[in-house]
Formats: C-alpha cells, structure tokens, sequence
C-alpha cells in the first residue's frame, strides 16, 4: 500500500476542480469524498451512520500491515495474481503500429477482475462484523465474484439483478445460485442495473446492522470509489513492475473499457501522474452517440446526482435517469465513477466512445488473431485499440486492460452474428 | 490527508451557519396546533400521479378532509428510499408526462385559493440539481412552497441545497432515523427548520409498521435536543396507527397508503376515476379524526 500512503500524505489536491493542472492526480478524494465537483455522500441519513463508520473502518484496515498481507496472500493462492502481462504479437503484426500488451485480468479466478475488489470487501466486511453480503450487479460478473467470496468465507449473500438482464446472462444467473447465493430479480424501474443498485440499496436501508454492501465499480457513495480504486490499483501496480522488467521501461499508452469504470480506475491510478503516459477510457457507444441508445455517461450524459455521488448521468432534461444501451451488460450503466468525471474535466484522461457493431468486430478478431475470447466490455477497448495503434510508431508500449473474458458472451454473441450454438 | 478523521462520529455543521429565517407557514401551522395541543396529520401524495388534474383536486380537498401539512412529491425515476407504493406512484406520475415546472405549477394553483396551508415538496436531488438550484429555489419559494425533503442529501453536502434554501427563506427538512444515535444528533438538527422528520421504521417508505413504544421513545429522546416539532412516518397506514403514533409526536405523516388508494381507484388503463379523489379524501378524514383524539 506504499501508493496509498504516498496518495495521502500529497494533500487533497483532488478538491481544486477549478484548477485545470493539479500538482498530482492521484490525491483524491477530498475528506468528504469529492474529486472536483463530483463524488460526495448523498445518501439517505439512515445509511449516513453505516458510511461513515465503513469510512472508519476502511481508514483503520488500509493502515493495517496484517490486512494487507491476508488480502495479498488471498489474491495469489485464491485469486490467482499476478496476471500476466502478454505481449499480443500476432494482433501488432495484424494492426502494423505499437506495441500490444495485454493486462491478463481475465484469468483471474471467476474470469474478470471483479474478484480484486470482492477479496477486498469481504475482508473489511469480516473485519467489520458484518455477517450477511447484498451487492448489485448487471452482466453478473460482479455478482459472481461476490457469491464468490461470499462461499468461500461462508456468508449469506443476496444479489440484486435486474429481469432484463436476468434473461440475457442465465450462465452467471446459474453460477451464483450454484455457488450459494440468492439471486432476486429486480422489475422496478426498467429492470437494469441501476434498477439493482436501488434495490441493494433499499435492501441496505432495510437491514443496517447486519448488512454489507459489497459495490462492483468505482462510483456509489464516499468511501466506495476511492476505496474500489485502491483494491483494484493492484492492475496499474503490477502493469508498472511487468512492463519495467519486460520493456526496461514504462507504457506509452493505456486503454481501459469503462461501464462504472473500476478495471481503468485500476489500471489508470499507479499512472496518473507520469506525464508522457497517454490515456484513454473507453465507453460504449451503443448504436452511435448521434441515436441516443448508448451508455457513454461523459461522452453523452451531464453532470447529475445519483446512487450517492454527483458524477456525469444520462438523463433527461428535466433529471430524470435513462436507460443506457450496450452489447455489453456490464457497460450497461447510466453513470460512471466520479473520479472518471473529474479526470474528464481536467483532461488528464481522453474519453472516447465504441459501437456495438465496433466492439463485436474486436471480438472477432481477437479471437481469431490471439487465441483469447474477450468479454464484450474489453472487446470494446480493444476496438479503440485497432484504431489507436495503427497510428503510433513500432517502439511505442501500449497496454490494454483484458479485464474479462467472453465465454459468458458467447450466446449474445452467436446471436448478434446470426450463428447457432449446437 | 485523503481521508477525514471522523472519529467522532459525526461533523456537526456549526449552528452559526444557519441563516435567520422568517416564520414560514410550516411554523405558524406547528405553533398554532399546539396551541390547540394536538398534533398534525401531513398527508403526502406524489404530483402528478397519475396525472396532473387529479393531484390538483386532491390538493384543493386536502386541507378540509384534515390534512395540516402537505407534503407533494417530486417524481424521480430512481427513488431509492421509497418502498413499492411510492416507486409506483413516482412512475405514474412520470409516465403522465410530469416535470419539476409542472409541479410548480400544481403549487401556484394551490396556493391561489389556500394561503394558510403549508406545503412541503419532497423528493430525490437530481431534478432539483438540473433545474439548477438557485433558479428551483427562486421558483419554488415564488409559488408558495414553504419547505423541502430532500432524502438524498445529507448535512455533509449542506452547502448544496440545505444551506441556500435557508437563505431563500425555504424551511429545510431533515430525516432522523432509528440509526441516528446521540453522537449524529446534533449534525442533523444542526441547519433543520420547519420541523424534524422522524422515520419510524429502519427501511424503506411504506413497508413496515412502527413499534409504537420504541417510536414515542426516541421522539422524546430527539426533544431533549431539539426543540422542533416532531413529525413521525414511513410506516403510518391506519387511523389506529396514527392514533397511537400522535400521543407522542407533533405530527403524523401518512403516504405509500394514500398512493395506495390512488393506484387502487385507476382503471385498467392507469387512468383515475369518479371515485380516485374521494377514496384519498375519505381515508385522510379517517386519519384526521384518529389525529385529533377521535
């Protein structure tokens, strides 16, 4: 934890929103919670109490040796770190410009590196005294990794998923079920994931003193994004260490797809502050900003407050949320972490955006060039990569998060392309 | 340091901060009922469900079926503190095509023919963040709104709405909870007027009833510190309910079961009938009179 610790003792330069060049980008949050404008604590005052005494208590255990070396050993033996770094030679031939590193984070145990961040939780929930897990989730990666963690360390875990993508994700309906956990379909609203995040939340409301709540992304209520963040640096960490001892040398350029944005706040954080890294955050463009279906919040959205934290939304005029489209369930999220939005408005991070038809396009062809079936969401990060690398020199290191992989999507998949399974 | 040090358990806004407020019609009304020693029954319906000339005959009928204080809800897509009743009626509402002007509006046409009344808009802050704030501020005081609920803003983030409602001479109503112990207290009462919300149940709007005893104790717990009237809700559905919960508050709040009776009065369609707006009126005179010792 020698970041964090160097993160804290910087100051809060994470505050000056109106300061377009911050002396480090790695000091937020504020004490209370806000990167810029966006983050902060809106919550119901029932839950006040519970987040701060989380805040409390997420201070003391990142202050704690031993929580980090059970938390270390846990992500070797159990999760399965460190992922490799690859060299992807055959898709760098293929694209004819930089050099194509992939962040193997889609071999992690549960196949996503939504496990970083459940290891971490379900630690400080133990520590905590906590002794039942509720969490959201949309594709159900997180909500696996949770039922995950939530057997291994013999707890009770409710997930909350929406009906909609109850249908479109049965695998992973039938791995948390598999694994113990109770998964309650969520009709209000739409049926999506922020439809699950307001029942987890609700279900949160209902059952204080037992209850914790273990958050898939970087966005929710302070501590939750910063705290997400620091479980999920241990990718930009090991990036950082693999790329000098493989290259002798750090990244050029670093390319993370974004839903709520915690596999790029993960890669991206160890980063900010070396000047020559380029950035970029991948979002899903759906069938194309211009249609309106889509779920690019900086790209598309405005500045709202919602599920805590003040951060871009799609909404309408009159601040009501809308529903996001996306090939990719788990970049199907109005919204995105508040630390994504400030790094948006200080340009440290360019945002850009990726079709449908694009991201299914990457899949393809990585599959077929590296032997790796990608998930949807790094499809599409990957497909910003087929576009960016062209244009760079040969000696040019450019890393992208591999953060999940696809066989959950391969019956989407077979029917976006028209194809029969069996 | 990037984290605070809140070890002592809570961040009590100073009470300086508070702007000198004049009286609203929400302290007239809590100061006149106890005159009369008898708590008030706040009824909340949501504007707009299912559509806008429904609401405004259940507002104009309100305050003689024996509503004291009326609490009107902003309809937002996301309402996460509210159980299944209120999520529906929030959903009615916007699907009959209702905006923060048209709410408004339903406040204006109100407050032409009831200047005594008070009325209190509740709701979730991103609609009001997008209006944006200063400009809801300036419309919702010029149409006779007396105070405001919103549940997702905590003391932490009073400088975003708490503080400047204040200035613009709108009472800022906070939430107290059975998790809100002595230690959070004085950061909630700290920048609220008009008067204190106790939620009577660890939950969700409508889902729960109250444990009557447990209830009137904390109510007496929160007056030693506080000298606001204190209305009590989030569980309240029957008059014998409302009956017990007065005796030891100022107010009662009663909602998810009024929106219950909307949404029970529609036709298949969603649309609202002869008997919508009578079947909200009968049950509020059921309430009043349970209220007032009936």
């Amino acid at each position: 934890m020698a970041e964090q610790a160097e993160a804290e003792s910087a100051g809060a330069a994470g505050a000056g929103s109106t300061s377009p060049e911050p002396n480090s980008y790695r000091t937020g949050p504020d004490e209370g919670g806000h990167f810029g404008i966006h983050g902060g604590r809106f919550v119901a005052e029932t839950l006040m109490p519970l987040i701060l005494d989380l805040e409390r208590a997420w201070e003391d255990a990142r202050a704690d040796p031993a929580f980090q070396a059970e938390l270390d050993d846990l992500l070797t033996h159990y999760g399965g770190r460190p992922s490799p770094l690859y060299f992807a030679e055959r898709l760098t031939e293929h694209l004819g410009g930089a050099k194509i590193y992939f962040k193997r984070d889609e071999l992690n145990h549960t196949g996503s590196h939504k496990i970083n961040n459940c290891l971490g939780q379900i630690q400080l929930a133990r520590r905590m005294g906590k002794r039942r897990i509720i969490a959201e989730t949309g594709a159900g990666q997180h909500g696996v990794a949770v039922a995950t963690v939530a057997a291994r360390f013999g707890l009770p875990c409710v997930i909350y998923m929406g009906a909609t993508d109850i249908d479109r994700q049965k695998p992973n309906v039938f791995r948390m079920r598999l694994l113990g956990a109770e998964v309650k379909p969520v009709t209000s609203g739409t049926g999506t994931l922020k439809d699950a995040m307001n029942e987890a939340l609700r279900d949160w409301v209902s059952h204080v003193a037992e209850t914790f709540y273990i958050i898939g992304t970087v966005a929710g209520p302070h501590p939750y994004p910063a705290m997400v963040r620091d479980f999920q640096s241990v990718i930009g960490r090991e990036v950082r260490e693999q790329m000098l001892e493989r290259e002798g040398r750090l990244p050029d350029t670093l390319v993370a797809c974004i839903g709520g944005g915690s596999n790029a706040m993960g890669l991206f954080h160890p980063f900010l502050d070396e000047e020559g890294i380029a950035i970029f955050g991948v979002e899903a463009a759906g069938k194309g900003l211009e249609t309106g279906e889509h779920c690019a919040s900086l790209n598309g959205g405005k500045p709202g407050v919602l599920h805590g934290n003040r951060t871009y939304l799609l909404q309408n005029e009159d601040g009501q949320i809308l529903d996001g489209h996306s090939i990719s369930a788990g970049l199907d999220y109005p919204g995105i972490g508040p630390e994504h939005a400030w790094l948006k408005e200080t340009g440290r991070v360019n945002y850009v955006a990726v079709t449908d038809a694009e991201a299914l396009e990457a899949f393809q062809l990585c599959t077929r060039l590296e032997g790796i079936i990608p998930a949807l969401e790094p499809a599409h990060a990957l497909a910003h990569v087929m576009k960016l690398a062209p244009t760079l020199p040969r000696d040019h290191l450019l890393v992208m998060n591999m953060c999940g992989r696809g066989d959950k999507d391969v019956f989407a998949v077979a029917g976006h392309l028209g194809m029969e399974i069996g | 340091m990037a984290f605070a040090d809140t070890s002592s358990g809570a961040e009590p806004a100073p009470a300086a901060r508070r702007p000198a407020m004049p009286e609203t019609r929400i302290d007239r009304r809590f100061a006149a009922l106890r005159t009369e020693g008898r708590a008030a029954l706040v009824t909340f319906i949501t504007a707009g469900d299912p559509d806008p000339e429904t609401t405004a005959a259940l507002l104009a009928g309100l305050p003689q079926a024996g509503a004291d204080v009326i609490e009107l809800g902003m309809p937002f897509s996301d309402p996460m503190a509210d159980g299944p009743a209120i999520q529906a009626s929030s959903q009615r509402a916007l699907r009959g095509g209702q905006t923060m002007a048209r709410t408004l509006d339903l406040v204006r046409g109100f407050r032409a023919r009831d200047d005594e009344t008070p009325i209190v808009l509740m709701g979730y802050y991103n609609p009001i963040y997008v209006y944006p704030v200063p400009d809801f501020l300036r419309d919702a005081r010029e149409a006779g709104v007396d105070g405001l609920i919103v549940v997702d803003v905590p003391p932490e983030e009073d400088e975003e709405i708490c503080l400047p409602a204040l200035e613009a001479g709108l009472n800022f109503i906070r939430l107290a909870t059975p998790t809100t112990d002595d230690a959070r207290l004085p950061a909630i009462l700290a920048n609220t007027s008009g008067f204190l919300y106790y939620v009577s149940i660890t939950g969700i709007t409508g889902t729960a009833a109250p444990d009557v005893d447990a209830v009137h104790g904390e109510v007496a717990r929160i007056r030693r510190a506080c000298d606001l009237p204190i209305a009590v809700g989030f569980g309240v559905r029957t008059p014998d309910q409302a009956r017990a919960i007065a005796k030891g508050a100022d107010g009662v709040v009663v909602g998810s079961a009024l929106v219950s009776a909307i949404a029970e009065s529609l036709d298949a369609q969603g649309r609202a009938g002869a008997r919508t707006v009578p079947a909200v009126l009968d049950l509020v005179r059921g309430l009043a009179e349970a209220v007032r010792g009936g």
